[in-house]
């Protein structure tokens, strides 16, 4: 059973329960997916997964796409029109399905535990406060340290700035996955998924919603 | 961000009275009690309407012993059973944030007046 799906992030707004209580969901928008692959541990790719490419609402146009992509999509056999994404989920037994099955939001149901995979929201060059918490210096009585990092190591011995050491840097546009997420609500007539709590990335970036393993 | 309208548009309650900031409002507000329900009226001056959709709030503050009481209720939640507006108010913002500071007398609100004006 394939345990994933490709979507992308809507945007965040709120439910209310009978019982007057209100939940924060992310609202996803996931699939339809289409499986462009499969591959298996006994055959030449040595694992199991599946390629899935996300069905968007408007499609890459052929001429966009390049030739060996379009090969992929031919060697299908099924007349897949491309997909502008694609994405791979490893599955811990064969894959039950064949190229060309369509992955739907249905897949999961209200309740699911699950984990999503997206991409941060990137802060470029950010100072110690902002990537690594630290704390700030005095802002009055001629202090002259506000945001800086401080002490970053000893003197004389050993000379130098221990490797890993906290320090500014680029921060976020990295691969983030978050677990231990519910799916408050699944419309699958429309291809949503209402998780339970933020999720990483920007409105409109791409996520992977997975189940909890 | 349509789709997220559409989400939000399905929860919007439609027996909300058209009311603005400055008005006085009787909420309306279910309470559990144990597995009982009965309702509980919140009375005051809406001093804000933070609007956003589904996710719209409003500020309702009264004086109860001599204690200002701002209850924020959003609009569109269950436990808001229905509101009713006692009195139109004639102010000139949109947040009435300064009735906090007046007391007594200077804390009152002129009430709009509809004559000469066909409909409101």
């Amino acid at each position: 059973m394939i345990s994933g799906i490709i979507g992308r992030k809507l945007g965040m707004t709120q439910l209310f329960a009978e019982d007057g209580t209100v939940t924060p969901v992310t609202v996803i928008k996931a699939g339809p997916c289409v499986v462009v692959q499969t591959k298996s541990a006994a055959g030449r790719d040595g694992y199991n997964a599946v390629q899935l490419g996300l069905v968007e609402d408007n499609p890459i146009k052929l001429k966009n796409v390049s030739k060996p992509m379009r090969g992929h999509f031919e060697k299908t056999g099924n007349g897949l029109p491309p997909t502008r994404v694609l994405r791979e989920i490893r599955l811990d037994g064969e894959a039950e399905v064949s190229v060309g099955d369509q992955v739907k939001a249905d897949l999961f149901t209200d309740g699911d535990k699950i984990e999503v995979v997206g991409r941060s929201k990137g802060r470029g060059f950010a100072g110690t406060i902002k990537r690594h918490k630290f704390h700030r210096g005095p802002e009055s009585h001629g202090s002259m340290s506000v945001r800086a990092p401080g002490s970053i190591g000893q003197s004389a011995y050993p000379s130098r700035v221990i490797k890993g050491t906290k320090s500014s840097g680029h921060m976020g546009d990295a691969r983030v996955t978050v677990k231990g997420l519910t799916v408050a609500k699944v419309d699958a007539e429309n291809n949503l998924i209402m998780i339970r709590g933020a999720v990483p990335g920007a409105n409109g970036s791409l996520v992977v919603v997975k189940k909890s393993v | 961000m349509n789709r997220l309208d559409s989400i939000e548009q399905s929860q919007l309650k439609e027996n909300i009275p058209s009311f603005q900031p400055g008005d006085t409002l009787k909420v309306h507000v279910r309470i559990k009690e144990g597995n009982k329900e009965r309702l509980q009226v919140f009375e005051g001056v809406c001093i804000a309407r933070k609007h956003g959709g589904a996710r719209e709030t409003i500020t309702v503050r009264k004086v109860s012993f001599g204690i200002g009481v701002e209850r924020i209720f959003p609009l569109h939640a269950t436990i808001v059973d229905r509101i009713d507006v006692v009195r139109r108010g004639k102010v000139r913002r949109a947040k009435l944030y300064y009735l906090r500071a007046l007391r007594g007398k200077a804390a009152r609100i002129k009430e709009r007046d509809f004559r000469n004006k066909k409909h409101q």
